[in-house]
């Protein structure tokens, strides 16, 4: 079932999913939509299935049931084509996986020759665009384990839009940082978010959530349990089990 | 320029040391025409059992059962026997066995002769070494590092080319030295069908000359300098793939 998307129509787009690894369910039932544009939170304890979620929407686990679609490709389709779904959802990690036998202009660089066949001079080009956009220019010829964690992570965030993504997901890649290098990775977040990327986060900062989401989700134990606008969530929540979990955290 | 030969003439007119390969040029061509042949063995069986262990290793990690129970049959095989009984297999056992063509004189000409025989058999040898000691390196490779190569549209075949295998490389480079250490001086074993290389050579300096202690000599000296060669270019090649900042 292959629909033109339109401009109006969300840019993801999941129904009913359900993800088991074995006895364990640990997706029950997920639907939800993020529209082009929008900055999207999913909060949460830890274990409650938000990692599962966000890789299941780029085809990195494949779901148990239910349907994902994102720009008008069904995730879920057996004959699924990977590359071009890639191409349109960049990721980012936790431990930010950079390829540590390369430099960070190299990290940036690679997928677009290996993956898309590019022109090397157009993509060093754009790769060095794209470091400095991250305020990493100058560490070009750096290799991954020269650079703080704050460093890769922003390196991390060139490469996957080295890609062109029309969406981007992040997956809780502020939680293995020093307190003092989270900022400079939320600034970069917050200004691509500025610029008009969609963006689908896993986050523990609660701070950062509240600002710069359009929408947050909670969830546990692999069900949205509760979301709305981050004022009314982090204000006035209605179910217990959010309002456990923000007292917590906040 | 007769330096040399000469000072070995004296050598063996004084004390009895006779290398004649230093002042014979009969002699001497023998032992460059074998050093030759050990170099080629050498250069082919390294290279092509480095294709083997790397598309090897890849297969066995693949989603294929079938490729998988290939290659563990195949290291199995070429691990569990000694290197000697795999070439005489091949040169005597396949060999044989293989359509061979015609001379006009009505000669059997094999499909292989006995060096490239010999090539194929010690590459598949070393080469089944080659696909486990890969496999350390891969598995030494953290599977978010693949995962992120995923994410960026790589095809298994593309992450493992440009990420997994030169990873891997670096992790497996000591074991991998000593196997082809090994191969370089198990290509001795050519030896054995009549494959004319350095020790074949020497020894048949010294049936003619009686001379098997100098031989002897030259023969382990030989060996030691190319060991020590590929040594050091094996040291070079580890320090040109080091990684700055990179700690495991």
């Amino acid at each position: 079932m292959l629909k033109v998307p339109t401009a109006d129509e969300p840019i993801i787009q999941l129904r009913d999913v359900h993800k088991s690894f074995g006895e364990a369910e640990v997706l029950k039932g997920i639907s939800f939509d993020v529209r082009r544009g929008e900055v999207v939170c999913i909060i949460g304890p830890s274990g409650s299935g938000k990692s599962t979620l966000i890789r299941c929407i780029n085809a990195l686990v494949p779901v148990t049931s239910g349907t994902i679609r994102v720009d008008g490709i069904e995730v879920a389709d057996p004959k699924l084509d990977k590359l071009a779904l890639r191409r349109k959802v960049g990721m980012v990690f936790q431990q930010y996986n950079l390829f540590p036998h390369r430099t960070a202009l190299q990290n940036v660089m690679m997928a677009p020759i290996h993956v898309l066949g590019q022109d090397k001079r157009e993509v060093e080009v754009r790769a060095r665009a794209l470091l400095a956009k991250v305020r990493l220019a100058g560490k070009e010829a750096a290799y991954p384990g020269e650079m703080s964690g704050g460093q890769q992570q922003r390196v991390a965030i060139a490469r996957s839009l080295a890609m062109r993504p029309k969406v981007m997901l992040f997956d809780e890649v502020t939680a293995a940082l020093d307190p003092e290098t989270v900022k400079e990775v939320l600034v970069t977040i917050r200004e691509l978010a500025e610029e008009g990327m969609t963006c689908l986060l896993v986050t523990h900062e609660m701070n950062f959530a509240r600002e710069v989401a359009d929408h947050v989700y909670f969830t546990d134990h692999g069900v949205i349990v509760e979301h709305g606008s981050p004022e009314t969530l982090f204000s006035s929540a209605v179910d217990p089990r959010t309002r456990q979990f923000l007292s917590q955290v906040l | 320029m007769d330096a040399v030969p000469n000072w070995f003439r004296t050598l063996y007119d004084t004390t009895g040391f006779n290398f004649t390969v230093f002042y014979d040029p009969y002699d001497w061509d023998r032992y460059v025409n074998g050093l030759k042949t050990t170099l080629l063995l050498a250069v082919t069986t390294i290279l092509a059992s480095l294709v083997i262990g790397a598309v090897g290793a890849l297969l066995q990690g693949g989603p294929s059962r079938f490729l998988r129970g290939l290659v563990n049959g195949f290291v199995v095989v070429f691990r569990n026997t000694p290197p000697l009984v795999q070439i005489f297999f091949f040169y005597f056992g396949l060999g044989t066995l293989l359509p061979a063509a015609q001379t006009a004189d009505g000669l059997r000409v094999p499909i292989l002769d006995n060096v490239q025989w010999a090539i194929v058999s010690l590459a598949l040898f070393a080469g089944a070494f080659n696909v486990e000691i890969f496999r350390s390196g891969i598995e030494a490779v953290p599977r978010t590092t693949i995962e992120a190569a995923e994410a960026l549209g790589y095809t298994r075949l593309k992450a493992y080319l440009y990420i997994v295998l030169p990873l891997a490389l670096r992790v497996c480079l000591p074991a991998l030295n000593n196997n082809l250490i090994n191969l370089l001086k198990t290509t001795t074993l050519a030896y054995a069908i009549a494959v004319p290389e350095t020790l074949y050579a020497v020894k048949q300096i010294w049936s003619e000359s009686q001379n098997v202690l100098e031989m002897m000599i030259v023969l382990l000296a030989t060996y030691a300098v190319l060991v020590g060669i590929l040594v050091w270019i094996m040291h070079r090649w580890e320090r040109a793939l080091r990684i700055p900042g990179y700690s495991r």
